[in-house]
């Protein structure tokens, strides 16, 4: 349905949009730039920096162009002297509240509101700095994310993030007037609230306010350490979106740039956590089928449907949230827990390597995962599985100190025995990948055939949509998967954490006739993870998608059954799925959060 | 245009039967009851000063299964205390008021937003408000009041905060549009009055438009419920006719000393001695929405200022950039002016940063600053450098 057409002016030029659009919206359409800065596509409207007035004749105020609709016949100037007066107030206040301390300061370059100040060329502010010592201590207390008050523009952003993309609400608005900031339960820090570690805040925050904790130093010293075998595993998102750290466009697939980087940089090893992610598959899919048979055979309840376990945010989600589902829970560790298992153990052993003196290295898409390598269950190996987690911005970082030009390297490939991996690992980076991966191995175990889709391609369980569904049906199946012939397979998938909440709901009501759900706590999956670069936007976020997807295709070998140096490890390590050093190396259990 | 000497009035205060007012309302269509209220020319005494016809009109005018009216009774302006002494001494009137605006609009519930301080008069009021509901239901007619306490802020007065605190958020004011009668409480068409709006339109109800467009002015029709505060020897509530002048109030509320009167409590004007005459007590001139303080020559100006802006530092909702860290700087900058810390044409700078916060807030609290913080600069500008 066509909707009403709206007409007015924009610095004298006329448009027609349509009925609801914004100011800023129909500004955009005619490329005025209007600048911004506690808007943000992902979001809804807040209209409270103030910095996007424009002039609306007739008026004797100064519309916020984010927030106000357009009306028929409007007049709009976007940067008359009023509004640049207005402008340049707003930066300078801000500024005056600010801990500008951009050199030092880990966003320098990327701050948006140091953009601004630049655009306006604030120079010598006229105002007096409002800001105090004891606002300069920063919360260092989550191995995740640091909050510093001092750099905070209170615009909201992570607030409206946590809220409405997360459903978490560790971050909320307290105090009023003088005292306003974003604070968090009762004002205790970021580790002893309910925050999932996901970083959604951290992707949004124009300024420096809200930060991932960084490592990068650490992963320095251990590689240039000569006492050190340093290994580092690269999660399936990094390699669509560590290009952005270097101009390129998001989705650009440099997985052999990546490798060729951390080689330079000095890694001992480099290899895939799209390695484990494969075995995730094995493990996790025969976890999925010992349910259903435990159902359909043995008359027994187990818990139904299965959810996912690779996302770290929603694992600390459910455990604070809903702990009475935790049984529903794969009993699977995250791949990057898995890979650092076995570094320390089947690796080690075969390297002729002391697992001591082994440092294991993430460079991840994701915050949360720097919480979970600290979980004290996550030392399976006898040590801690996975010492360091960097984000691929942090690898971002790394590769700029160590002077590597990253665009003009040549493609390498992984190293040996955790470094193969197959089309199916590729695409767990993104919402429904973990869902298609399972679907692909599961459904050739049962039936001895390709799952039925073109190209492999399981078309319903991706896209960008909040849940999705889809249901495939076993039809004759090899003899040992009897119990499953006609049985129809449900699956649900699920992103962002507010949409996981509605339907962690309904499968706490028991009616959502899925036996598998895929939990992914960012937008998008892990291509739109907490640790990504930035800025992040749904097209952003697409373009990764569309990049792993690409990379699945390319790759030859796009089943994780079919994971030669997976086939090598059951063979000569683990020997069977769930056997028992699966068990002890490869699964883990959950802890009820819940305060009250 | 001729101006009024002091004439008081007694419309608010005045005891009636308001369940004869209410079957007479009752009786006749909303439209002809909005009409009597817009021809009454009367603006609402929140503040605002918005023709309260239009704003029952459009908020009748929305389709919706679910309407609301809220009476404003937050009552934070320093210096006014007239909705206090309106709910205690006629609370029936308020009630009344409430049910004729729920005819008017077609909402079926009011709820009554109660400044937090005034929780004491919470007992009398629940009483009053089951008897009401009683009769609204003998008499069939589908509307009921509630209360609700205020969360203590002063911006909560802010019809849009207002909403946000009562549907349990914090209360920050929301962007506008959309404007309450079309979203207001809980997404719905809402009229939201002040206290003594609800009255007038009551007793506009009751005895027709004509009685009140005959008081006041053009601009400035019917009388007005005025807290008087300050520097006077009968400080207290007087009912007056609108439009008079300043010098004809302070003839007689002065003390015979007064210097100046701050108009509309600390979001208003302050008039000097000198203008007294020119001024108009009105829209016309300065609006109000009550408040008068007056001020005699042993008041330090800088002080008065400085308290203001101490006030709005720490009531700003925090939220926009222009009013949380604009009101800082306001203060901050009068005291390095004061103390010698920033040459006295900074304070030019200040009132350029007013002007921004005037036009570039999100709501009338950022808005409003300015006042009182230029029309002080400007009459005593050297009481604040020296
Ligand atoms: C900061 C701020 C505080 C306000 N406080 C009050 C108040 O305490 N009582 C009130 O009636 N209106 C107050 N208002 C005005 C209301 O927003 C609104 O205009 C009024 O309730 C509408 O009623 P009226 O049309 O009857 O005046 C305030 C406005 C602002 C910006
Ligand atoms: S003007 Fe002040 S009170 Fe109003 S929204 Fe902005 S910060 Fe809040």
């Amino acid at each position: 349905m066509s909707k009403f057409q709206v007409n007015l002016k924009i610095n004298n030029l006329a448009i027609a949009v349509d009925e609801g659009t914004t100011i800023l919206e129909a500004a955009r359409q005619l490329n005025f730039n209007i600048p911004t800065l506690c808007h943000h596509d992902d979001i809804c409207v807040a209209g409270n920096c103030r910095v996007c007035v424009v002039e609306q004749k007739g008026s004797r105020l100064l519309p916020a162009a984010c927030a106000t609709p357009v009306g028929e016949g409007m007049e709009i100037l976007t940067n008359s002297m009023k509004v640049r007066q207005a402008r340049k107030h707003v930066v300078e206040l801000l500024l005056s509240e600010h801990n500008a301390d951009c050199t030092r300061c880990i966003k320098n370059g990327e701050c948006e509101l140091q953009k601004m100040s630049n655009e306006y060329r604030t120079g010598n502010n006229q105002f007096i700095s409002l800001l105090k010592e004891k606002d300069k201590v920063i919360d260092f207390s989550s191995p995740s994310i640091s909050k510093d008050d001092s750099k905070c523009i209170r615009c909201q952003r992570c607030v409206r993030t946590c809220a409405e993309m997360q459903a978490v609400n560790a971050l909320t608005v307290a105090y009023k007037g003088n005292n306003m900031r974003i604070s968090t339960f009762l004002n205790k820090p970021m580790n002893d609230v309910v925050c999932t570690n996901c970083g959604q805040c951290i992707n949004r925050c124009p300024t420096g306010s809200l930060t991932e904790r960084t490592y990068v130093d650490q992963v320095f010293e251990a590689v240039y350490d000569p006492t050190k075998f340093v290994v580092v595993q690269t999660a399936p998102a990094t390699r669509v979106a560590i290009g952005e750290e270097f101009g390129l466009e998001p989705g650009t697939r440099v997985t052999g740039k990546m490798v060729a980087a951390l080689r330079r940089i000095g890694f001992d090893k480099v290899l895939d956590t799209d390695f484990s992610a494969d075995l995730t598959i094995i493990e996790e899919g025969y976890e999925l089928l010992s349910r259903l048979k435990a159902a359909l055979v043995d008359g027994k309840a187990p818990a139904l449907p299965m959810m996912t376990s690779c996302s770290p945010g929603w694992i600390k989600f459910q455990e604070h949230l809903y702990p009475e589902l935790l049984e529903n829970l794969s009993s699977c560790k995250s791949p990057q827990q898995m890979f650092g298992a076995l570094a320390k153990t089947y690796y080690a052993e075969r390297m002729n390597k002391n697992p001591a003196d082994m440092i294991v290295v993430s460079i991840m898409p994701c915050t949360a995962k720097k919480f979970e390598a600290n979980r004290p269950e996550m030392r399976g190996s006898g040590y801690k599985d996975v010492d360091f987690v960097l984000t691929t911005r942090e690898l971002g970082m790394m590769i700029r100190q160590a002077g590597i030009d990253f665009n003009k390297l040549e493609n390498e490939s992984y190293d040996g025995m955790l470094g193969e991996s197959t089309g199916a690992g590729v695409i767990f980076g993104n919402t429904g990948g973990v869902m298609e991966a399972a679907l692909r191995t599961a459904y050739e175990i049962i039936t001895g055939r390709e799952v039925p889709f073109s190209n492999l391609s399981i078309k319903p369980v991706r896209g960008m949509e909040g849940v999705k569904e889809a249901a495939i049906r076993f039809k004759d199946v090899l003899p040992e998967w009897n119990f499953l012939e006609g049985v129809e397979l449900k699956v649900g998938i699920t992103h962002g954490l507010a949409n996981a909440k509605l339907l962690m709901d309904k499968v706490k009501e028991g009616n959502t006739g899925f036996h598998f759900i895929e939990i992914m706590a960012c937008p998008g999956g892990c291509i739109g993870g907490g640790g990504q670069p930035l800025p992040t936007t749904l097209a952003i976020r697409k373009k990764r998608a569309s990049g792993l997807y690409e990379e699945d295709e390319k790759m030859i070998l796009r089943k994780s059954h079919e994971n030669p140096e997976v086939k090598e490890l059951y063979q000569s390590f683990l020997h069977q799925p769930l056997g028992h050093r699966s068990h002890d190396l490869l699964h883990t259990h959950y802890y009820s959060r819940k305060k009250i | 245009m001729k101006n009024k000497t002091i004439k008081k009035v007694d419309l608010i205060f005045e005891q009636v039967d308001h369940l004869a007012i209410l079957d007479k309302t009752l009786n006749r269509s909303s439209e002809e009851i909005i009409l009597d209220i817009i021809d009454s020319g009367l603006r609402g005494r929140g503040g605002a000063g918005f023709p309260t016809g239009l704003k029952w009109k459009f908020a009748r005018n929305e389709d919706s299964e679910q309407k609301y009216v809220i009476c404003n009774a937050d009552e934070g302006e320093p210096g006014t205390f007239k909705d206090r002494e309106i709910l205690t001494q006629v609370p029936e009137k308020v009630l009344t008021g409430m049910a004729v605006c729920g005819k008017a609009i077609g909402a079926s519930e009011g709820y009554i937003y109660l400044r937090a301080e005034y929780n004491f008069l919470l007992p009398m009021l629940h009483q009053k408000i089951d008897t009401f509901n009683n009769v609204l239901k003998e008499k069939k007619f589908d509307f009921s009041v509630a209360i609700r306490s205020g969360s203590g802020a002063y911006v909560c007065g802010e019809e849009t905060a207002l909403m946000e605190s009562m549907e349990g958020f914090r209360g920050e004011p929301r962007n506008k549009p959309p404007f309450p009668t079309s979203k207001g409480y809980l997404g719905k068409p809402t009229s939201i009055n002040n206290v003594e709006t609800l009255v007038f339109a009551l007793m506009i109800a009751n005895l027709g438009p004509k009685m009140f467009k005959e008081l006041g002015t053009f601009d400035s029709r019917g009388s007005k419920v005025f807290s008087i505060s300050g520097d006077t020897p009968s400080a207290g509530i007087y009912e007056l006719e609108l439009g008079m002048t300043l010098e004809d109030f302070v003839n007689e509320f002065g003390d015979g000393d007064t210097k100046a009167v701050q108009i509309g409590g600390a979001s208003g004007y302050c008039v000097a001695r000198k203008n007294f005459k020119s001024t108009v007590i009105g829209f016309e001139g300065i609006p109000t929405g009550g408040s008068m303080m007056l001020f005699n020559s042993s008041r330090s100006m800088y002080n008065i200022l400085r308290d203001y802006l101490e006030f709005f530092e720490e009531e700003s909702c925090g939220q926009c950039t222009p009013c949380r860290i604009g009101c800082q700087q306001l203060l901050k900058g009068v005291e390095a002016v004061k103390k010698g810390l920033k040459p006295p044409s900074y304070l030019e700078n200040l009132q350029r940063l007013s002007e921004t916060m005037k036009i570039a807030s999100k709501c009338g609290l950022g808005q409003s600053v300015g006042n009182p913080f230029n029309s002080i600069i400007n009459n005593f500008r050297e009481e604040i450098i020296y």
